[in-house]
């Protein structure tokens, strides 16, 4: 009798699911139906607010900055159809299309991004990445509170012009146009909604698709815009992004064709992946640089150049980026990855062969005054991940190897790890990486510059800083090139990081997908994608 | 000499020699301690064995499979590093994880427990209260802010996670306590005048053993597992040091590529698991009351 | 034996919900400064923050008031039932976050309950009764089984199997909320659980067993499953009735594990992420609505428990 109420019991809590479960998920390889791994769970969809990965790749399909991007990532007319620069290139003139349209049918009218960019900038929206406008005139006086928003460098002639003006010229300003910071958003349902405008049924975008379901930890789901400029070409009818934070569930799912794009691979299944779905791994180079910082502001670091030398001679970045990492990261010698109009600087030892750099190397140390009696204790930081666990015993397993130095090795949670590293009183050796927010290597370049927040390792270097602000005012391409390669090759000097490798983006893309284009950015928009009808 | 007490424990037949004979006669039992012991043996001893020390990469044998050629007797992880010594090495942390939680939780829980549940009115009530608070802190909660506060030391993490499991303990024994306290033998003796703290710890407390034992079984297990959970989030041992849950979450990642990274280090402590098991039993049997009796 | 009555009963009940406000009181204000006492804050990121956004941010979450007035606004708040807005998901308070996880963990962790005590006691019976022979070895040999197999070997292998390889399940997520998508967390959940249920039984099953009032029943010719079921099954549960308190609470929210290989959009997820995050709102909403489930949940157990043990309803 027990028994039988116990199974009343089960059947009627599996029957009677919560009310709000009306959400429907696509029965595998379903028709226009796209359906992407991404990583964490998005933060916010606010633009202005947003600052992760994951947001920005949900973003990029809600709205449209003035200048787009191209599948292979590079920039053509977004909004806007063209624009003019002045000739001391400080003054942007944007066209806007007068086709544009919001996903409630309205007209986007210049003011529309006058508003958003006045918004992002506002201290009042609390945004964390606004600093990234700085070059605009008057933005960093209006983030600091000094000046009233509508003292910043943008205004909307009419609606459909735009004028921007920057402090100094700024090559890069076009690539930065495609940052979520710059989009507009939709005057009356910001002031309608409020703060938390961003939902389903009071986000209004002007990209191709539109948000129609938000479950946290589970997924966000768009469909289309009827009203994108665009319509006509998009050939998706609906995306989910999936929110999954564990890259071996995510092949799973993958696997089990419930994805059709994943956003992150497991490194130890690297070589099972290679093996068995070979034909749908996707991977290509990204703006990033992976390393570990050395603390210059206390010994044994400080003043220590020969040892930072030695130590970041000795490992071996061939095992390191083919055995540990494997997938196809691409060894760096140098701080810059691989980015347009720049040459990538190397020390002179990039060429050497490994033997002889670990010779070298243990010349160094010795002249740094360690020995086997005397060998150097140190502490490698890293935050939890398992990449980066492999990475660190990998490196301290070479120092051990080559010269001799005992590491012990630290992990700490991200939030924890952050802050050690920054208060630079605990850390020796730290891990580190850095993913471009533009594609221009002064992204990467000024991160080192003393007056930076984020230059954990404390490097000061006056001839650095000097070069960094020449190219800062730089209207040249070439000449302001030849300034932040010039600084490169004055960090190589100095060593005040190891540099380890550049990162590489990785992807499953089912053969069903269409138009996925492997780019430098890592940017996928999905009205680029369309998939084959099985 | 004819105190109440001595009803249960009558002089010149200790509790421990009795259990001892019983516990002989259970093969079980007696298999599984030696297997456990001869276990812990092997991680103490086990690692100098082999060629390999527990930290030494070797980058021409990432992920091989086992074998007696190479003197890889578990194969290699995926740095290049001997999985056998790193088993036995993982087994010295865990077990000691199991082992010294396992006894704070104990002799916190059975003292709070029994004491709450014997003394009970607004003792009980005010001690049971304080447990209400320490249960509605939710656990993980407490682990992962313990970790992040004293990450460095993996020993105060010991007795973090005792300190927290002594919860469970304490009720159940209170409960038992509670049972007991209506007996007729305890009853007795709080008529023959025997003081309270007397009757707790000799007769509450030996009378709850059957009960603490099996319940310390269930304990000792799931500590490690508690530190493998950390090690799932990332929160366990630092790295180069190891414990069977790191490598069994290690393997679990490799399951397909490369099996014995899971088989080795989840046998070994199955097996462990298997074994507090059987002796826990046998404990269970050899110290009940009951069977003195007769 | 006293008969049962209601008066006791429900003072019992009146007095436990009066106490569970200081209960409440002091958990809210140990999770308040814990939390606080972690390193690291709400605002860290790898991007530095300009100092005037900084202080507009802490300025707006009333991070810069001194401590106790945080917490006194904090508990005014919360008697409006207002949890405050969350530091991490910020599109969305964290009364609406709970109240999306909830009952998620809620459906998965209930059925997961019921299936590890209907599998659990009925296993540990059997054992108990066949005790010490070759079903018992059987019976507890797979309960171990179960309880050795950490949940994140356990679940990816049931992934493995079922959805990638079989492809008779899905492999993750919860899709339209149909059934098929809860086997596999449920079984996850519930098998670590089965284990523990199964031996707390068997190992109290046996001592009922050996009672007088079990001997005399014995001697008086009732047929074995009738002794089981009518006399010695409820004193044989006290132990799991005890455990069930604690193990429902953490099956509902600790099941972190499980939500995220499964991507199940429930609420252990929140609260390890909150904490990680050092999202203050969101762990102390998950802690204050933890704390009041579990305090209801022991309060239902210590009913149960007086019910199965009546000498108890004397005190």
């Amino acid at each position: 009798m027990r028994l039988f109420w116990v199974w009343a019991l089960i059947l009627a809590l599996a029957a009677c699911g919560p009310a709000d479960q009306s959400a429907t998920s696509p029965a595998p390889g379903a028709d226009n139906i796209l359906r992407i791994g991404n990583g964490a769970e998005p933060q916010t969809l606010d633009p202005h607010r947003a600052e992760g990965v994951p947001e920005s790749n949900i973003l990029r399909d809600l709205f449209e900055g003035l200048v787009g991007e191209a599948p292979d990532g590079s920039l053509v007319p977004g909004a806007a159809q063209s624009w003019t620069v002045s000739d001391d290139g400080l003054i942007y003139t944007f066209i806007l299309r007068p086709d544009a349209r919001w996903s409630n049918g309205e007209a986007v009218t210049a003011g529309d991004f006058e508003f958003g960019l006045r918004r992002s900038v506002d201290p009042a929206t609390l945004s964390r990445y606004s600093s990234i406008l700085f070059p605009i005139l008057n933005a960093e006086a209006v983030i600091n509170g000094e000046l009233p928003t509508t003292e910043l460098g943008v205004r909307a002639l009419d609606d459909n012009t735009l004028r921007i003006e920057l402090n100094s010229p700024t090559a890069y300003l076009p690539g930065l146009l495609t940052h979520s910071t710059t989009y507009p958003v939709h005057r009356a349902s910001v002031a309608a909604a409020g703060e938390r405008f961003a939902r389903p049924g009071s986000l209004v975008g002007n990209g191709a698709y539109q948000l129609s379901e938000w479950t946290v930890q589970s997924h966000v789901r768009l469909d289309r815009n009827p009203y994108y400029r665009d319509a006509a070409n998009t050939q998706i009818d609906t995306v989910y992004y999936y929110a999954i934070e564990n890259p071996d569930a995510e092949l799973k799912r993958y696997r089990a064709d419930e994805l059709d794009i994943t956003g992150a691979l497991p490194y130890q299944q690297l070589d099972w992946v290679r093996e068995n779905l070979g034909e749908e791994l996707v991977i290509s180079p990204y703006l990033g640089s992976y390393y570990f910082g050395f603390n210059l502001t206390r010994p044994p670091f400080k003043d220590a150049r020969a040892l930072r030398t030695a130590l970041a001679m000795a490992i071996d970045r061939e095992i390191l980026t083919q055995r540990v990492a494997g997938a196809g990261e691409i060894a760096a010698y140098g701080w810059v990855p691989p980015v347009a109009g720049y040459t990538g600087q190397q020390p002179e030892w990039a060429n050497w062969t490994q033997a002889e750099r670990n010779a070298r190397a243990q010349a160094l140390y010795a002249e740094a005054g360690y020995s086997a009696t005397n060998p150097l204790r140190v502490e490698v930081l890293y935050n939890t991940n398992e990449n980066h666990k492999r990475m660190s015993v990998a490196i301290a397993s070479m120092w051990k190897q080559v010269l001799g130095v005992e590491t012990s090795l630290l992990n700490q949670e991200w939030k924890v790890f952050l802050e050690t590293r920054n208060q630079k009183s605990d850390t020796q050796v730290f891990r580190a990486g850095w993913i471009a927010d533009y594609n221009d290597a002064y992204s990467f370049a000024q991160l080192m510059h003393s007056k930076n927040e984020q230059n954990d390792s404390g490097y000061v270097s006056a001839e650095y800083d000097a070069l960094l602000d020449k190219a800062a005012v730089e209207q040249d391409p070439t000449v302001r090139a030849g300034y932040l390669e010039a600084a490169e090759r004055e960090l190589l000097a100095d060593l005040p990081i190891m540099p380890v490798y550049f990162y590489v983006s990785k992807h499953l893309v089912k053969p069903r997908v269409q138009g996925f284009v492997p780019n430098i950015m890592d940017h996928h928009a999905t009205r680029h994608l369309s998939l084959n009808g099985d | 000499m004819n105190r109440p007490a001595e009803i249960v424990a009558p002089p010149g037949r200790s509790l421990w020699s009795d259990a001892w004979r019983v516990l002989r006669r259970n093969r079980a039992a007696m298999t599984a301690l030696l297997l456990l012991a001869t276990m812990t043996l092997l991680v103490i001893v086990g690692p100098w064995l082999s060629a390999f020390s527990f930290d030494a990469t070797d980058w021409d044998r990432i992920s091989e499979p086992p074998s007696l050629a190479s003197g890889h007797w578990f194969g290699t992880d995926a740095l290049g590093r001997d999985l056998f010594v790193r088993t036995l090495y993982g087994g010295r942390i865990s077990l000691l994880v199991g082992a010294v939680a396992t006894a704070v939780s104990l002799l916190i829980g059975i003292s709070y427990g029994a004491i709450a549940g014997y003394v009970g009115g607004r003792v009980d009530q005010v001690m049971m209260r304080i447990v209400d608070i320490l249960y509605a802190l939710p656990f993980m909660f407490l682990v992962i802010l313990l970790m992040v506060l004293f990450g460095r030391n993996i020993v105060l993490i010991f007795f973090a996670i005792g300190a927290i499991n002594w919860l469970d303990m304490a009720r159940i024994v209170r409960g038992q306590a509670m049972s007991l306290r209506s007996k007729e033998y305890v009853e007795a003796a709080r008529a023959g005048g025997v003081r309270t703290g007397r009757i707790i710890f000799r007769h509450i407390v030996p009378n709850l053993l059957g009960v603490v034992i099996v319940y310390a079984t269930l304990t000792v297990p799931q500590v490690i597992l508690v530190e493998s959970f950390l090690s799932f989030l990332g929160l366990g041992v630092q790295e180069p040091m190891t414990s069977w849950g790191a490598l069994v979450n290690e393997g679990a990642q490799e399951l397909e590529n490369a099996p014995w990274m899971l088989l080795f280090p989840a046998t070994w402590l199955a097996l462990t698991l298997f074994c507090f098991n059987f002796v826990g039993d046998g404990l269970r049997d050899a110290l009940d009351p009951r069977d003195r009796q007769g | 034996m006293a008969a049962p009555q209601n008066q006791p009963v429900l003072r019992f009940a009146v007095q436990r919900l009066l106490g569970a406000i200081p209960t409440l009181l002091v958990l809210i204000a140990l999770a308040f400064f814990l939390i606080r006492l972690a390193p690291g804050g709400p605002f860290d990121s790898e991007k530095q923050l300009p100092p005037e956004i900084e202080t507009k941010l802490r300025a707006a979450y009333n991070l810069d008031d001194p401590l106790p007035m945080q917490l006194g606004r904090y508990l005014l708040n919360i008697a409006q039932g207002d949890f405050g807005p969350s530091f991490q998901y910020r599109d969305f308070t964290v009364s609406e976050l709970i109240a999306t996880g909830f009952p998620v963990s809620l459906r998965l962790g209930s059925l997961a309950m019921a299936i590890a005590l209907l599998l659990g006691i009925t296993a540990g019976t059997l054992a108990a009764l066949r005790q010490n022979r070759p079903a018992d070895y059987t019976i507890m040999g797979a309960a171990m089984t179960g309880i050795s197999i950490p949940n994140f070997v356990l679940a990816p292998l049931l992934v493995l199997v079922f959805a990638v390889w079989l492809g008779w399940l899905p492999a993750g997520g919860l899709g339209d909320g149909s059934l098929r998508y809860l086997v596999l967390p449920v079984i996850a959940l519930a098998l670590p659980q089965v284990a523990y249920i199964a031996r707390l039984t068997r190992g109290s099953m046996i001592e009922v067993l050996r009672s007088p009032f079990i001997r005399t029943a014995r001697a008086q010719g009732l047929a074995t499953h009738t002794i089981i079921l009518r006399h010695a099954l409820k004193p044989a549960l006290l132990p799991v009735v005890s455990y069930l308190g604690p193990a429902l609470a953490a099956i509902i929210t600790g099941s972190v594990v499980v939500e995220q290989i499964f991507g199940v959009p429930g609420l252990g997820r929140f609260f390890v992420q909150g904490a990680l995050n050092r999202d203050y709102t969101l762990v102390m909403g998950v802690v204050v609505f933890y704390g009041s489930l579990i305090i209801a949940l022991n309060f239902i157990v210590d009913l149960v428990y007086g019910w199965l043990d009546p000498r108890l309803r004397q005190v």
